[in-house]
């Protein structure tokens, strides 16, 4: 596990480590655990940390709220903190003031389109939209006649069918129907959906990242306490050489998305680099939470497969992560589209300039 | 808490790009001259005596290394874009590219310092080449089974015994190679092996080609009968290679050449597939590139921890690692692919012979350098698990 460097990433671990020990969480069958998590994350600014000063949040760097996503992840954090930082961010696109509480963002795929009609309300559908249910507002990306708009919407007016994504997490359809947002205002020239979803797939990434990170830590101490056979299983090669490949695509999770979140923090655009970075880290981060999911349960067995250990908290958050802000199929398609309409002889200098 | 694996987003940074373009420059330049065609990757097979002294000429070989043996003290990751460059143009880097990686900072830790001043500036003008002689007919993986014997005698050892897979052998000046000198202590099988520098073309050495399955003679057999080493080529402690062997591996391992060796045909798919996709074309370049993206971050992270004075050496092998098993998946993939190209597609023979060429070169991706389970030994150690 990464030492924390900085100071947001400290106060968030410990937060997490008090409050959201995936043990205790695990043990919590009343969820008793999740208020008193929120109420610390809400004190410490951690929800609106991309959100400035002025528009009512603590105005972290992009940079440390994607380090704290990370630690997110390392925790699988059960709660909407990544969603609300994004919908703060975008909010903030707008200067659109963050009010407090839990919030979401929609649409949450790149498939669903928001629009807005001469009016200003806002009509649409939203599929698999993370953690609507527990939101008290919604950042919604809107298209309208004269391009793009951003709104805060009060999450009352939309109609809900809650759902559970493969980890067990809310996963909603959110439809809005005419409905009046509290503040609404164009986005800024050259911002669109695509932005959008490619800031929420690199949070994620983030989030992957970190939880193949604990798959490795948990999996490693296991097998150094599991005994079969009269020895430790990591004393087997063929688990070590297992053990090795979950490290190898915790690594390459891990190198896709800081190097994803280090591109976008130093951006002055989303050009063709932050593309290929963005859009890369997704498809090999979900490539990496099936590989190395597997791999975490094959080393656990049967223990691994129950409800009562914590293992499936990492293991299914990071394969229904795949699924937010676009999978890996949809970025995998988009990304060859780019690269074959740039033609063969830039592909080689677009990887390069990275 | 597991070992750390740190992959910190390093950037090249901006006099590298400068460089860049000076290396593509010249690449162009060699190739509108005829030295190399950059559609024909049978690299290996093309020794380029003339091209390595123009590289040499450059200053792009030992660039890293002290001036005072013809190096120009730049940084590793100069060095790292001169070595991608070269790569991705399929250029003959093969008469230098043992020395300039592995060889010269070999002899710069432990070779004495006349024989230094002799040969380090040669291997930077791009004169000689090196090969390295570690497997032998019984000693592969397992390094320190390695029986070739070196017996004291008057100023010297004289080699008895057989390399081999010798990549170069037939065209090195040099050979850098480890020779029993005492037998291993049960304490310590790895004991007795000594680290030599031996000159070529000598008597008591004879070198056989052996053919690979792509065609190509580009390994050897190395045959010693009494031939004298002197003692001023013995490199590092007596019996004691096994200690030295294992710090430059980081360098060796991480390397753009660990996942670019077969890049060639996913170039040459996007050329035959044309700026309109389909969805399956579309959807298979994409992860590619997104594989090929994230294990270049991969590689500039390890070289940029290198050129901070770490050493990364479970990073090094998780690079390799994987790298090495994405490059010798790349054909299968791109094959898979090429399947739907059209067959007017006017780069099609190109793109089919270079896969005939990549799908032989596969296998051995994984095997040279280090093999994939000897990789993944040392990533286990690293995880504390041996």
């Amino acid at each position: 596990m990464a030492e924390s460097d900085n100071i947001v990433v400290e106060t968030a671990e410990k937060i997490f480590a008090d409050l959201a020990d995936p043990q205790t969480v695990n043990n919590d069958k009343k969820d008793s655990w999740q208020a008193p998590l929120w109420q610390a994350l809400s004190e410490a600014g951690l929800p609106l940390a991309w959100v400035p000063d002025d528009l009512g949040g603590s105005g972290t760097s992009l940079a440390d709220g994607f380090a704290l996503l990370n630690a997110a992840g390392r925790f699988a954090v059960a709660v909407p903190l990544a969603e609300t930082m994004l919908a703060g961010w975008l909010l903030a696109q707008a200067k659109i003031a963050s009010p407090e509480g839990e919030m979401t963002v929609l649409p949450a795929s790149p498939k669903d389109r928001i629009t807005r009609d001469a009016d200003g309300a806002l009509s649409g559908r939203a599929r698999g939209v993370p953690f609507a249910k527990a939101a008290k507002h919604f950042a919604v990306l809107a298209h309208g006649k004269d391009g793009a708009s951003i709104a805060l919407v009060d999450a009352s007016k939309g109609r809900i069918e809650t759902g559970l994504n493969v980890g067990y997490d809310h996963s909603d359809t959110v439809t809005l129907d005419k409905v009046q947002p509290v503040a609404i205002k164009p986005a800024p020239k050259g911002f669109d959906q695509t932005t959008m979803m490619l800031m929420g797939g690199v949070a994620r990434s983030l989030q992957i990242a970190g939880a193949l990170e604990s798959m490795l830590d948990i999996s490693v101490r296991y097998s150094n306490e599991r005994v079969a056979f009269e020895k430790k299983i990591s004393k087997f090669q063929a688990v070590q050489h297992n053990l090795a490949r979950l490290a190898g695509e915790s690594a390459a999770a891990l190198a896709a998305a800081t190097s994803a979140a280090d591109a976008i923090a130093n951006a002055r655009s989303f050009d063709d680099a932050v593309y290929l970075e963005a859009a890369s880290a997704k498809i090999r981060c979900a490539e990496a939470a099936e590989k190395g999911g597997a791999i975490a349960h094959q080393v656990h067995g049967a223990i691994g497969f129950t409800l009562e250990h914590i293992l499936h908290r990492y293991s299914l958050r990071a394969l229904a992560w795949r699924d937010d802000f676009g999978s890996e199929s949809h970025w995998a398609v988009e990304l060859g589209k780019l690269i074959a309409n740039r033609g063969a002889d830039e592909l080689w200098p677009l990887v390069a300039s990275r | 808490m597991t070992a750390a694996l740190r992959f910190d987003p390093i950037r090249l940074p901006e006099k590298c790009e400068q460089l860049r373009k000076e290396v593509r420059a010249f690449l162009a330049e060699e190739i509108a001259a005829g030295t190399f065609d950059p559609h024909k990757p049978n690299r290996e097979d093309t020794d380029a005596p003339e091209f390595s002294r123009r590289v040499g000429a450059k200053g792009w070989l030992g660039m890293t290394w002290p001036k005072k043996y013809g190096g120009q003290e730049r940084s590793f990751l100069e060095r790292y874009v001169v070595t991608e460059e070269m790569r991705v143009a399929n250029a003959p880097t093969r008469r230098f590219f043992v020395a300039d990686r592995q060889s010269g900072p070999v002899l710069i830790k432990y070779a004495p310092e006349h024989i230094k001043m002799d040969i380090l500036p040669r291997i930077c003008r791009g004169e000689i080449c090196f090969a390295i002689g570690m497997s032998e007919p019984n000693s592969g993986s397992d390094l320190f089974a390695a029986k070739t014997r070196a017996t004291k005698t008057d100023g010297g050892y004289l080699i008895n015994g057989t390399k081999i897979w010798t990549s170069s052998a037939h065209i090195a000046d040099y050979m850098i190679a480890i020779f029993r000198t005492s037998q291993p202590t049960k304490e310590n099988r790895r004991h007795g092996l000594t680290q030599f520098l031996v000159k070529m073309k000598q008597p008591g050495i004879r070198v056989n080609p052996i053919g690979q399955i792509t065609g190509q003679y580009e390994f050897n057999e190395v045959v010693f009968t009494d031939f004298f080493v002197p003692d001023d080529h013995v490199l590092g402690e007596v019996d004691g290679a096994w200690k030295q062997a294992t710090s430059e591996l980081a360098y060796e391992r991480s390397g753009p050449e660990r996942f670019l060796e077969t890049y060639y045909v996913l170039t040459e798919l996007v050329r035959a597939v044309g700026p309109n996709p389909d969805t399956r074309s579309a959807e298979g370049i994409g992860r590619l590139v997104a594989q090929l993206h994230t294990m270049r971050r991969m590689s500039v992270s390890v070289a940029g921890m290198l050129q901070a004075g770490k050493e990364p050496v479970v990073e090094a092998s998780i690079v390799k690692d994987i790298g090495t098993v994405w490059e010798q998946q790349l054909p299968h993939r791109v094959r898979d692919l090429a399947a739907f190209v059209e067959e007017t597609a006017t780069n099609r023979e190109t793109l089919e012979r270079q896969l005939d060429f990549a799908i032989k070169t596969a296998p051995k991706l994984t095997i040279q350098g280090g093999t994939t389970e000897v990789l993944r030994g040392i990533i286990a150690r690293g995880l504390g698990l041996r």
